[in-house]
C-alpha cells in the first residue's frame, strides 16, 4: 500500500524501480547537469555543451523507452513502479516516446541562431539577452552589447519535459500534481524570454502564471476532497472505494467524509478542471491565445505539442483508471466540453489576424476533437487519442517553425496580411506550411486525416454519434480559416516590403523535414503507428 | 501476379506531376512536353485497360488488392466495371487534349518580373492537372469506399490550386480584381466541396460503426458489403440507411452538381482558364455522377429507391433551371457552366430513373458531356484569349473572320444542343426513353430541356459569330495548327460515337444490369404490348 498516506506503518525502505523509470530520470538528470553548467562553465562554451547535452539526453532517454516496450513494459510486463506512485505501462510509454520526440525536435528550434540578424557581431538566438533587465532599460542595452545569451533555456526545457514525462504516467494524486507543477513553471518562464517584444511575451508569462496558478489550486483542492472521499491518494485506491470495494486500512480519521459523493463529484470536477486548463479545452481556454502569442514561437511550439501530450495522457489514465465507476457523471460533461471547444475553437479562429493566434485557436479545436475520442471510453478511443496525440504534436511543431522563418525588420511577421503572397516569394516554404494547414484541417493523405477519422470512429463506436457529427461540422467551419491562409499565401499579390523568409540553419531545416516525413507517413501508412497505439492503448491498474 | 494495370494507369500520371513539377523553372517548354507525355501514356494504359475487359466477364475486372489500414477496416482494392471503364477512358482521352489546349496558359506574362527563381507557374500548371487525372482515376477504380473518400476529398487541393491559382489572360477588370474574383471561385469550391465531403465522412464512419457486426469486423469494401447485404448477413434498419445514403448523396450531389448546390461551378468555370473548366465539369464531376451509380445505389438500395421522387425533382428543375439561366447569361464561361448543370440533371434523371436504358443513357452522358463541353469550351477558350474579353456582347462576325473556329464552335455547339448524329443525342435519348417508361410526367418535363438548349446554343452562335464583324475583331486569326489539333480529334470522336456508339454501350450495359439487380429494380414491361 501506499507510505505516503499511511503514516502510521512501519517505514519502508523505498523501492525504486530505476530501470523502469529510467527515462524520466535521464531527462530531468540532465537538466540538473546543465544548472551545474549554467553555473561553472565559461560563458562560450554553454551554449555548445548545452544543447549537446540537452540532445544527447534525450536520445538515450527516447532509448530507453524503446528498449522498455521492447521488453514488454507496454504489454505483458507493465508495472506499478515507484511504489505505486507511477505506472509503466503501454499508453505511459507511447507518451514519453512522443514526448521524447517532440522534446528532441524543439531542442533545434530553441537552438536556432542563424534568424535574428548578429547583434554586435555575435550570432544570437529568440530568446532574450538577460530575462530579468527591464524591456527597453539600460540593463537590457549592456546585455545585448556584451551580447549574453540565455542558454538556461535547455535545462528549462528539460525540467518542463521531465514534468511531461512523469505527468501520465502518474498514478497517484500527489504525483499528479508535482509533475503539473515540475512541467508548468519552467513553462511560465519561457514564455517570458522572447528577445522581441519583450512586453507582449512577459504579459503572456504573467496570464499564464496566473491563470495557470488558479488551475494548479483547483486542482489541489480537488486532490484534498478526493482524499476525503477515499482516504488514499492512489488511484486504484480510489477507483476500489469508488466501486464499493474500499481496501481495508482505512483512516479512522476519515471515516466522517468517507464515500460521500459530494467529496467525489466536486474533488473529481476539481481535478478534471485542472487538467482541461493545461489541455486548453473551453470553458478553460483563456490563456492560449494570448500565451501562443506571446510566447518565443520556439517555445510555443514546444508548449503546444508537448503540454497537449502531457496533459491528455494525464487526463486518459485519471478518466479511465480512477473515475470508470462515475463514467456517467462525467461523460456528460465531458460531452458538452468537446462541443464547446471544437465550435468555439472553430468559430473564433476565423476573426483572428494574427498567425499564432490563429493557431492558438485552431489548438483549442483540436483539443475537442481529442476529447471526442476521450470520452468513447474504450480502447479504441484510448488508441486514437494516443495516435491523434502523436499525429497533431509534429504538424504543430512544423507550423510554429514555419512561423519563425518569416520575419522582417522587427522580428518574426506574424499579422496575416504580411504573409500576402508569400507562395510566390518561396514557394517551397509556402507549400510545406499549405501541408501543415491541410494537416490541421484534416485532409486525406495527411496525418490530420488518419488521426482525426480514428478519433471520430471510436467516438461514433461507442455511440457519440452526435459528437462526430458536431466535429465534423467544426471541421467544415476550420477549413475556412486554414483554407483562407492558403489563399492569402498563394492566390495573393506579395506587399511590397512584406517580410522575407530567413533561410535556416541544418537544425531547423532538418526539424521542419521530419514534420513533414510524420506529416505524410502518417497520413499515408498509418498502420504501423496504429498498431503501436493500438497495442498501447490499456491502462495498468 | 498478373501486371497491374489500374495501378500503372493510377501511377503513370501522378509520376508524370512530379516529374514536371521538378523541371527547372527556365525549361518551361520541356516541362510541356513532359506533361503532354505522362498524358499520353496514361491514354495508352487506359487503352490497355478498355481493351483487357471483358463486357461479359466478371462485374468487377482487372482487380488488385492489397492491405493498407487493417485498423479502419481499409484496403487497397482497386476494380473496374463497365461504367468505370467508360469513364477512365473518358478522362485518358481528355487530358492530353486539356494540356494542348492550355499549352501557352500558365505562361509567365512579359511585362511580368520573376516573384522569385522558384516560383514555376507553368510547371506548376501542368503537374496539377496530372495530379487531378491520377486522383480521378484512382475514385473511379477504387471499389474500397474509404479508399474512393480519400481520392475523392484529396482531388479537391489540386482543382483548387488551378482555380485560383490560373485565371484568363483577359478582361475588363483590372488585374487585382480579376484575382480577387479567381480566389473567391477558388474557396467557393473548395468550401461547398470540403463541406460535401466531410458530411461523408461522417456517413463512412456511420457505415463502419454499421458493418462492424460482419465476422471481419468493419469493412469499407464495397463487395464485401454488397454482398453481405445480399446474403442477408447485413441489415441496415431503414433509418440508419437513410441517413447514409443522405450523408453520401449530398456529397455526390455538391460534386456533380445539382441544384440547389449547383452555385459554385458557374463561378469556378467562369473563372479558370479554359482547359481547367473543361476538367472540373467534364472530369472531376463525373466523379459525383459515378459515385451516385456505384455507391448509393449499390450500397443503399431501399433508401434509394426511397428518395427517387425527390431526386428526380431535383433533376428536372436542375435541367430546367440550368437552361434558363444559361440563356441569359452574358458570359459566354458560364453559360456552357449553366449548360452543365442542365445536363447534370439529365444525368442524374437517368441513373435515378431505374431503369437499363436510363441508367446506361446516363453512363453514356457523361462520356458525350465530356466530350462535347470539352469541344464547346476549348474553342469559346480560343476565342476569348483572342479578343480578351468573355463576354458574348463584345463578339460578332467571327464566322467572317475565322471560318475554322466559328465551325468547330458550332459543331461543340450542335453536340451541345444535342443533335442527332452526336454522341449526345444518343445518350440523351436514352435517358428519355429510360425516365418515359417508368415516370411520363418526367419524361415530358425533362424534353423542354432540349429545346431550351437549342435556344441558348443558337442565341450563343448567332451573337458572337453571325452578324456584322466587329472592328476589333477584323484582325482575328483563325485557329492555329496546335488549336486545331487540340478540336479536330474531339469532334471526330463527338461524330464517331453519335453514329456508332455500339462499342460503349456494350461495355456499359451488363454493368448497369448490376446495379439494377443491387436496387432490385427491372425494366417495366412496355405497355402496349402487355395491354395486347
Amino acid at each position: 500500500m501506499n507510505s505516503w498516506t499511511h503514516a502510521q506503518g512501519v517505514l519502508e525502505t523505498p523501492q525504486f524501480e530505476w530501470v523502469a523509470l529510467s527515462p524520466t530520470l535521464i531527462v530531468v538528470g540532465a537538466a540538473v547537469l546543465g544548472v551545474l553548467i549554467e553555473a561553472f562553465a565559461p560563458r562560450r562554451y554553454r551554449y555548445g555543451s548545452q544543447v549537446v547535452l540537452a540532445v544527447l539526453a534525450l536520445a538515450v532517454a527516447f532509448a530507453a523507452v524503446v528498449g522498455l516496450a521492447a521488453n514488454g513494459h507496454a504489454g505483458a510486463e507493465a508495472q506499478i513502479a515507484g511504489m505505486g506512485a507511477l505506472a509503466v505501462d503501454g499508453p505511459t510509454l507511447f507518451l514519453q516516446g512522443v514526448l521524447l520526440l517532440i522534446g528532441f525536435v524543439s531542442v533545434f528550434l530553441f537552438a536556432e541562431r542563424r534568424l535574428e540578424p548578429a547583434e554586435h557581431g555575435r550570432a544570437v538566438d529568440s530568446f532574450a539577452a538577460q530575462a530579468a533587465a527591464t524591456p527597453g532599460g539600460t540593463a537590457e542595452k549592456l546585455a545585448v552589447r556584451s551580447g549574453y545569451t540565455t542558454t538556461e533555456i535547455f535545462p528549462l526545457m528539460l525540467f518542463a519535459l521531465g514534468g511531461m514525462l512523469l505527468f501520465p504516467a502518474a498514478n497517484d494524486l500527489l504525483i499528479l500534481f508535482i509533475a503539473l507543477e515540475v512541467l508548468s513553471l519552467p513553462l511560465y518562464l519561457l514564455c517570458a524570454l522572447a528577445r522581441r517584444r519583450r512586453l507582449l511575451s512577459q504579459e503572456a508569462a504573467v496570464k499564464y502564471f496566473l491563470l495557470g496558478a488558479f488551475a494548479s489550486a483547483f486542482l489541489l483542492f480537488g486532490i484534498a476532497l478526493l482524499y476525503g472521499y477515499a482516504g488514499t491518494l492512489s488511484y486504484a485506491g480510489i477507483a476500489d472505494v469508488i466501486s464499493g470495494a474500499p481496501s481495508s486500512q482505512v483512516d479512522p480519521g476519515l471515516a466522517a467524509t468517507m464515500g460521500n459523493d459530494a467529496y467525489l463529484l466536486i474533488g473529481g470536477a476539481l481535478v478534471i478542471m485542472g487538467l482541461l486548463f493545461k489541455v486548453g479545452a473551453v470553458p478553460f481556454h483563456m490563456w492560449t491565445p494570448d500565451v501562443y502569442q506571446g510566447a518565443p514561437t520556439p517555445v510555443t511550439g514546444f508548449m503546444a505539442a508537448a503540454t497537449k501530450v502531457a496533459a491528455f495522457g494525464a487526463l486518459l489514465r485519471l478518466l479511465y483508471v480512477t473515475l470508470p465507476g462515475m463514467r456517467w457523471d462525467w461523460e456528460p460533461v465531458l460531452w458538452g466540453v468537446a462541443i464547446a471547444s471544437m465550435l468555439a475553437g472553430a468559430v473564433i479562429a476565423i476573426t483572428q489576424t494574427d498567425v499564432k493566434r490563429l493557431l492558438a485557436y485552431s489548438s483549442i479545436a483540436h483539443a475537442g476533437f481529442i476529447l471526442a475520442g476521450v470520452v468513447a471510453v474504450s480502447p479504441e478511443g484510448v488508441s486514437s487519442v494516443l495516435f491523434y496525440l502523436a499525429a497533431y504534436s509534429f504538424v504543430t511543431l512544423g507550423a510554429f517553425a514555419v512561423i519563425t522563418l518569416v520575419r522582417d525588420g522587427d522580428g518574426e511577421a506574424t499579422h496575416l496580411s504580411k504573409w500576402a503572397g508569400l507562395g510566390r516569394r518561396s514557394p517551397l516554404l509556402a507549400g510545406v506550411f499549405a501541408l501543415f494547414l491541410l494537416a490541421f484541417a484534416g485532409i486525406p493523405l495527411t496525418s490530420g486525416f488518419a488521426g482525426k477519422f480514428a478519433v471520430f470512429r471510436a467516438a461514433a463506436d461507442s455511440g457519440a454519434m452526435p459528437l462526430v457529427i458536431v466535429g465534423v461540422i467544426a471541421s467544415a467551419i476550420a477549413a475556412f480559416f486554414y483554407v483562407r491562409v492558403i489563399v492569402l499565401m498563394f492566390f495573393s499579390e506579395p506587399q511590397p516590403g512584406g517580410p522575407s523568409v530567413v533561410v535556416p540553419s541544418l537544425m531547423t531545416t532538418s526539424m521542419l523535414g521530419v514534420s513533414v516525413v510524420a506529416t505524410v507517413v502518417l497520413g499515408v501508412a498509418p498502420q504501423y503507428f496504429l498498431d503501436l497505439a493500438g497495442q498501447a492503448g490499456v491502462f495498468v491498474r | 501476379m498478373s501486371f497491374p494495370l489500374l495501378t500503372a494507369t493510377v501511377l503513370a500520371p501522378a509520376i508524370g506531376a512530379v516529374a514536371t513539377a521538378v523541371v527547372p523553372s527556365a525549361r518551361r517548354t520541356l516541362a510541356k512536353w513532359v506533361a503532354l507525355a505522362a498524358s499520353v501514356v496514361t491514354a495508352v494504359l487506359a487503352a490497355l485497360v478498355l481493351i483487357r475487359f471483358e463486357p461479359g466477364g466478371d462485374r468487377y475486372q482487372l482487380t488488385e488488392s492489397h492491405a493498407w489500414i487493417p485498423d479502419f477496416g481499409v484496403s487497397y482494392e482497386l476494380g473496374v466495371d463497365g461504367i468505370g471503364v467508360a469513364l477512365v477512358a473518358l478522362t485518358a482521352v481528355l487530358v492530353p487534349f486539356l494540356i494542348g489546349a492550355g499549352w501557352n496558359d500558365a505562361d509567365p506574362k512579359e511585362d511580368e518580373t520573376p516573384a522569385g527563381r522558384r516560383w514555376r507557374p507553368t510547371q506548376g500548371f501542368f503537374a496539377l492537372i496530372l495530379m487531378v487525372e491520377a486522383m480521378v482515376v484512382m475514385s473511379f477504380v477504387a471499389t474500397d469506399i474509404f479508399l474512393f473518400y480519400i481520392f475523392f476529398e484529396a482531388m479537391l487541393i489540386p482543382m483548387y490550386f488551378l482555380i485560383g491559382g490560373f485565371g484568363d489572360r483577359a478582361g475588363e477588370n483590372s488585374e487585382s480584381q480579376q484575382a480577387k474574383q479567381r480566389s473567391y471561385a477558388a474557396v467557393k469550391f473548395l468550401l461547398y466541396n470540403l463541406a460535401g465531403g466531410l458530411i461523408m465522412l461522417a456517413a463512412i464512419i456511420g457505415l463502419y460503426v454499421a458493418t462492424s457486426d460482419l465476422p471481419g469486423g468493419g469493412t469499407f469494401s464495397l463487395q464485401a458489403i454488397t454482398e453481405a447485404r445480399a446474403s442477408g448477413e447485413l441489415t441496415f434498419a431503414q433509418n440508419t440507411e437513410r441517413l447514409l445514403f443522405l450523408g453520401f448523396f449530398i456529397a455526390f450531389a455538391i460534386k456533380a452538381p445539382l441544384w440547389p448546390l449547383h452555385t459554385w461551378l458557374p463561378n469556378a468555370m467562369g473563372e479558370s482558364t479554359a482547359p481547367v473548366a473543361v476538367l472540373i465539369t467534364a472530369v472531376v464531376d463525373k466523379v459525383g455522377t459515378f459515385a451516385m451509380l456505384r455507391f448509393c445505389l449499390g450500397l443503399f438500395p431501399e433508401a434509394s429507391a426511397w428518395a427517387t421522387p425527390v431526386v428526380i425533382a431535383l433533376a428536372l428543375v436542375s435541367i430546367v433551371y440550368g437552361a434558363l439561366l444559361a440563356i441569359g447569361q452574358r458570359d459566354m464561361k458560364r453559360l456552357i457552366a449553366y449548360a452543365s448543370i442542365s445536363h447534370f440533371g439529365f444525368i442524374v434523371l437517368g441513373i435515378f430513373a431505374m431503369t437499363s436504358q436510363g441508367q446506361s443513357g446516363a453512363t453514356l452522358y457523361m462520356v458525350n458531356h465530356g466530350i462535347a463541353t470539352a469541344a464547346l469550351m476549348l474553342v469559346a477558350g480560343f476565342l476569348i484569349s483572342r479578343r480578351g474579353s468573355r463576354l458574348i456582347a463584345d463578339y460578332g462576325g467571327v464566322q467572317k473572320t475565322a471560318p475554322i473556329l466559328a465551325g468547330t464552335f458550332l459543331i461543340g455547339g450542335l453536340a451541345t444542343l444535342s443533335l442527332p448524329g452526336t454522341g449526345p443525342f444518343i445518350s440523351e435519348f436514352l435517358v428519355l426513353v429510360g425516365t418515359f417508361t417508368r415516370y411520363p410526367v418526367a419524361g415530358i418535363i425533362a424534353c423542354a430541356g432540349i429545346v431550351l438548349a437549342a435556344l441558348y446554343v443558337l442565341i450563343l452562335y448567332q451573337r458572337t459569330m453571325t452578324g456584322p464583324v466587329r472592328p476589333e475583331l477584323s484582325r482575328m486569326p483563325d485557329l492555329r495548327p496546335r488549336e486545331l489539333a487540340v478540336v479536330a480529334p474531339l469532334i471526330a470522336l463527338l461524330i464517331f460515337l453519335g453514329v456508332f456508339p455500339k462499342p460503349l454501350t456494350d461495355i456499359v450495359e451488363p454493368s448497369v444490369q448490376h446495379t439494377l439487380s443491387d436496387v432490385g429494380e427491372s425494366d417495366p414491361e412496355p405497355e402496349l404490348e402487355a395491354r395486347r
